[in-house]
């Protein structure tokens, strides 16, 4: 376990936890927002992934392909927000269970739409080499991947922190009674916040599908590891997205590393003890 | 008083829904025709291996169209189920099927489970199954005995190893690091090629096993060891097409032996061209050129729209086999024992090769050691990936060449058997 | 005669029926009752949490598994189980699941509303790992093969007679939870549901009352367990993956929370569909999530909410035809 062992697996760690951080981020911002448990947001990643490739096939573009998927399932996410869920009220679990319900419709559809072949996204050539820095392999993907993770990051912390609709957003989610008051239109931010969520899932299908594939099963896959981001990190937190994406992220990659005996548990054992000590996850607000 | 109307209306209502629904179940299932092959074929139909089902019952249809649906004359009735592959499901459907539809036999299952699940279904309903793609070792081996009725027209999952870990040690490679996927079927395709290797001088110095349904493979491979002449890879689905991918770009160089299903057609389509070179062994390659497998291939392609994968080759020739014992007696169904003895003294040309049947209902059939290169096959315009065939081993059974007795001594392969004696 | 008792002899009445004519059907739809009716103990139970309690667990199926495992495990290796001591391993099982929900529920109770679903879902995904990775007990994923039914005086692998067994003890079930809920054990825990601080300002431990309907249904979980086991002749990870948590859940919500024979009705729905349906079409699954999505939009006391709705509509409709403004009915209540 030499230096460079060290290294390249924090590299891997860093890399996977910043695909979890685009899948994260959107699932703590609907939660926060709306407190609603989106079990479809694995669908929307998928499907993110599964417009890309039809939109590569056609135009033979990836750079197009990137937008193009995000909104479609912004679009998506829009429609049922509005159509389905606003019209249950606030309740939770119900809420919940109809985004599986809609989980389940979209998986046959995505069958039914691309077939069950496994498929790959293949970026520009440029972004599949990899550069050697002291004698390590970097894959230029996993770095633009990092790249990608930063710069959402910092346009959603910006947006939050510095802009008027950040400002209206964070009241939203402090005291949605109080944000009424004072004339916010909080069922218009909902909706805007839903829509983003499920943007942020599809970008990571897209970026994630290079990587990790665009095939049937990967949305119920995805899921629990980006539960498992929001809870460690704290639901309604996007920093804390950000901080579990990388305990994440780096926790599984060394976990499997170090202990391979216990992979099947790297991820949903410390999520039950780090639960079981802090129940509303590191950051998280109830 | 008034209250109770509604609620009678409902019950009523109900009443009738039920009624409905009793008529639609307790209506009389047709009795099987008399010249009639009834064949069940169990094989996920909705679920993530919704593919792996397609391409199975696709191979199966392609042969009773270009026959007609009649064997010898008699009409063949496929009857499909969806096992959704859960276990529990195809024991369902395979009573389904033999009770209520009456079939002869019935076909199908894909993981071991299933396997494992459908075989003592045939034993107590006394109605042939018949394997095509469940290879799970034992079901031929030790287990056989409990399963008087099941037969293999497939593979079993360590025969296409054994062959290959003897070619890897003539190849000239003496530590092999093997990768593979965290479960049985891993397992057994791991040993087969572990136990040949070995037996000729080789070492695997290593032995890994991710998770299946593992997509990054980042916290392995940096820990592959350095002395590793070449990887022993067993990557099932989608963990077939990132393996390659992740490892060429940590910057690995070294060849990667890849374990039956690994660069099989269900995934080398899907393939990138870090693939070429990368060397695999199975009983099938769609690249094989022999006109029977030329026309196979350009067949189904043109009917379905993608190069055939072993799922489809082995219940096309599945078919195959079935209408060939059917032909032996003039189209009459001689009754599962009978049927049985006839298929498994069968020797068939199918699309893979030659096939016969070993004593203990195992294929015994040809094992192509195959290399994935991007070049025009069978008349088609464009390079693709194929696996070429580069080299044939003829006639091996299950138990490779070190007899049925010897064989059985040991136990079923594992993570832990054969144990890791050169792991350092 | 009052509401609750014209439901009680419904529900008997219609439970009664079906006891009497499925043996007369054929295999396929015995076996399709036998699983519903088995699978449906598991429902009830995380109905007893769901809508009794209010806690949505997405990890019962984990007690399914404990019963399931111990069964198939006791069965091949010991050969306990399969005579009269079937009736121990019953016993065996809903103590072991007890003793794993007494466990997990020490951790789980810590937490609340969502943050209880995904500790939940964490310490059922954890026994999912386990089964997969202890090959050495539990064949890991290629599962245990039960090679016979129990015999005791009857022979169980007629499939008629282990229907009526499942039947009877899926009614035993049923009555048990259902004079459990109808106690003031039970009030305490619909209290809890509705309104968790008062019942505590008034005094009520309502962290044990938590924790005792949390082992309850764990016992429940893995009675289902051991009559799944059988049903099907075969134990796997299959049996505690998550989906098989989320599908007790939709067929508690679909059939509707808190009456606990809704969640038989939601299991028999999805059994139909899943398991026959799915022989006639290959769409079944549009089916399926439509009716879920239908159901959870509309119905949102589920499938056993009908009859009332339609009271409501036809007072509502009765009322406007006389001209009289009829106030909305309370909810929640009948």
């Amino acid at each position: 376990m030499n230096a460079q062992f060290w290294l390249i697996q924090t590299f891997n760690g860093l890399s996977y936890g910043a695909l979890l951080f685009l899948v994260g981020s959107g699932l703590s911002l609907i939660f926060g927002v709306m407190r609603i448990v989106n079990l479809a947001h694995g669908s929307y990643f998928l499907l993110g992934g599964y417009v890309a490739l039809s939109v590569i096939w056609s135009t033979g573009s990836w750079v197009l392909a990137i937008p193009a998927a995000a909104l479609a399932i912004a679009l998506l996410g829009l429609v049922m927000e509005r159509l389905f869920l606003r019209p249950l009220g606030f309740d939770p679990l119900r809420q919940v269970l109809l985004t599986v319900g809609f989980a389940f419709l979209f998986q046959q559809a995505a069958l039914d739409i691309w077939t069950g072949n496994p498929f790959d996204i293949n970026p520009p050539a440029a972004l599949s080499r990899s550069i050697v820095v002291g004698g390590l392999h970097l894959p230029v993907y996993r770095m633009f991947m990092i790249g990608v993770a930063l710069v959402i990051g910092l346009a959603l912390w910006l947006t939050m922190e510095k802009t008027r609709l950040g400002a209206t957003i964070r009241a939203t989610v402090d005291d949605a009674q109080m944000a009424r008051g004072v004339g916010i239109n909080t069922s218009l931010i909902s909706t805007l916040i839903f829509a983003l969520g499920a943007l942020l899932a599809a970008v990571g299908g897209v970026i994630g599908g290079a990587f990790l594939g665009v095939y049937p099963g990967l949305d119920f896959e995805m899921l629990p590891i980006a539960f498992a981001v929001v809870i460690i990190g704290g639901m309604g937190s996007l920093g804390g997205a950000a901080i579990g994406a990388l305990i994440v992220g780096l926790a599984d990659n060394f976990g499997k590393a170090l202990f391979p005996e216990v992979s099947y548990f790297t991820l949903y054992a410390p999520m039950a003890l780090i639960l079981a000590v802090r129940p509303t996850g590191l950051f998280g607000r109830e | 008083m008034t209250n109770k109307l509604p609620e009678k209306l409902a019950s009523r209502t109900a009443l009738f829904v039920c009624a409905a629904a009793a008529a639609l179940v307790l209506r009389p299932l047709p009795a099987a025709a008399q010249q009639e092959l009834r064949i069940g074929v169990i094989a996920p139909v909705t679920g993530i291996f919704a593919q792996v089902g397609a391409d199975m019952t696709n191979g199966f249809k392609m042969y009773l169209d270009q026959t007609n649906s009649t064997f010898a004359g008699t009409k063949v009735v496929p009857i499909i189920e969806d096992s959704q592959a859960k276990p529990d499901l195809a024991v369902t459907k395979a009573r389904k099927l033999i009770l209520q539809d009456h079939v002869q036999m019935i076909i199908g299952g894909v993981l071991a489970t299933e396997g494992y699940a459908l075989a003592p279904v045939s034993t107590e309903l006394k109605t042939v199954y018949i394997s095509s793609v469940a290879a799970a070792d034992d079901l031929t081996q030790r287990q056989l005995g409990k399963y008087p009725y099941f037969i293999r027209t497939g593979w079993s999952s360590s025969q296409p190893d054994h062959p290959f870990g003897q070619w890897a040690c003539d190849k000239g490679y003496k530590k092999v690091v093997t990768i593979g996927a965290d479960y049985a079927f891993g397992y057994e395709s791991v040993g087969g090629f572990q136990k040949t290797f070995e037996d000729c001088g080789g070492q695997i110095i290593q032995k890994i096993w991710p998770p299946i349904g593992t997509k990054d493979f980042g916290p392995y491979i940096p820990t592959i060891k350095a002395d590793a002449d070449a990887v022993f890879s067993l990557m099932v689905g989608p963990m077939a097409l990132q393996f390659p991918k992740q490892l060429r770009d940590s910057g690995f160089t070294k060849p990667i032996l890849g374990g039956t299903v690994s660069y099989d057609e269900a995934a080398l389509p899907f393939m990138g061209d870090e693939a070429v070179g990368d060397v695999s062994a199975l009983q099938y390659s769609a690249a094989l050129q022999t006109p029977a497998n030329a026309a196979f291939v350009k067949a189904f392609r043109a009917k379905y729209g993608k190069v055939p994968s072993y799922f489809s080759e082995t219940n096309y020739s599945t078919a195959m086999m079935i209408d060939d014992v059917m032909k032996q007696t003039g189209g009459q169904w001689p009754g599962p024992e009978a049927f049985l003895a006839k298929l498994q003294a069968l020797h068939v040309d199918t699309p893979r090769g030659p096939v016969s049947f070993d004593d203990m209902r195992n294929p015994v059939q040809n094992i192509y050691i195959k290399k994935v290169e991007k070049t025009k096959l069978f008349g088609y315009d464009k390079p693709e990936l194929w696996n070429v065939v580069i080299r044939t081993y003829p006639n091996v059974s299950q138990f490779w060449t070190y007899g049925k007795d010897a064989f059985l001594k040991q136990p079923v392969y594992s993570r832990d058997f054969p144990p890791c004696k050169y792991c350092e | 005669m009052s509401a609750a008792r014209i439901k009680i002899l419904a529900v008997a009445a219609v439970l009664a029926a079906a006891a009497l004519i499925v043996p007369h059907t054929n295999s396929f739809i015995i076996l399709l009752a036998t699983r519903a009716f088995a699978f449906s103990i598991l429902v009830m139970s995380v109905d007893l949490l769901l809508g009794f309690t209010g806690l949505a667990s997405m990890g019962q199926a984990a007690y399914l598994g404990i019963g399931a495992y111990l069964t198939a495990i006791l069965a091949t290796r010991y050969h306990i189980g399969l005579g009269w001591d079937f009736w121990l391993v019953l016993v065996l099982a809903m103590l072991g699941s007890a003793l794993l929900a007494a466990l997990f529920g020490l951790l789980a109770m810590r937490a609340s509303g969502v943050y209880f679903l995904m500790i939940t879902l964490a310490l059922g995904q954890c026994v999912w790992g386990l089964a997969y990775r202890w090959n050495s007990l539990t064949g890991g994923d290629n599962g245990i093969n039960l090679s016979q039914r129990p015999k005791f005086g009857i022979d169980l692998a007629d499939e008629a007679t282990f229907f009526y067994v499942v039947f009877v003890l899926f009614a035993l079930s049923l009555i048990v939870l259902y004079t459990l809920v109808h106690s003031p054990f039970g009030r305490s825990l619909t209290g809890i549901r509705e309104r968790e601080l008062r019942m505590k300002v008034l005094g009520y431990n309502t962290w044990l009352h938590k924790y005792l309907a949390f082992i309850v249904a764990g016992a429940f979980g893995g009675l289902a367990g051991v009559l799944w086991a059988h049903t099907a002749g075969i134990v796997g990870t299959d049996d505690v993956v998550l989906t098989t948590s989320v599908d007790a859940l939709l067929m508690v919500v679909l059939g509707g929370a808190g009456t606990l024979i809704g969640g038989v009705i939601g299991a028999a729905l999805v059994t139909f569909v899943r398991e026959y349906l799915s022989t006639l079409v290959h769409w079944w699954q549009y089916v399926l999530g439509g009716i879920y999505v239908l159901v959870i939009l509309y119905l949102p006391g589920g499938l056993m909410s009908v009859p009332q709705r339609l009271r409501e509509w036809r007072t509502a409709s009765g009322a406007a035809d006389k001209g009289v403004v009829m106030p909305a009915p309370a909810r929640g209540a009948g």
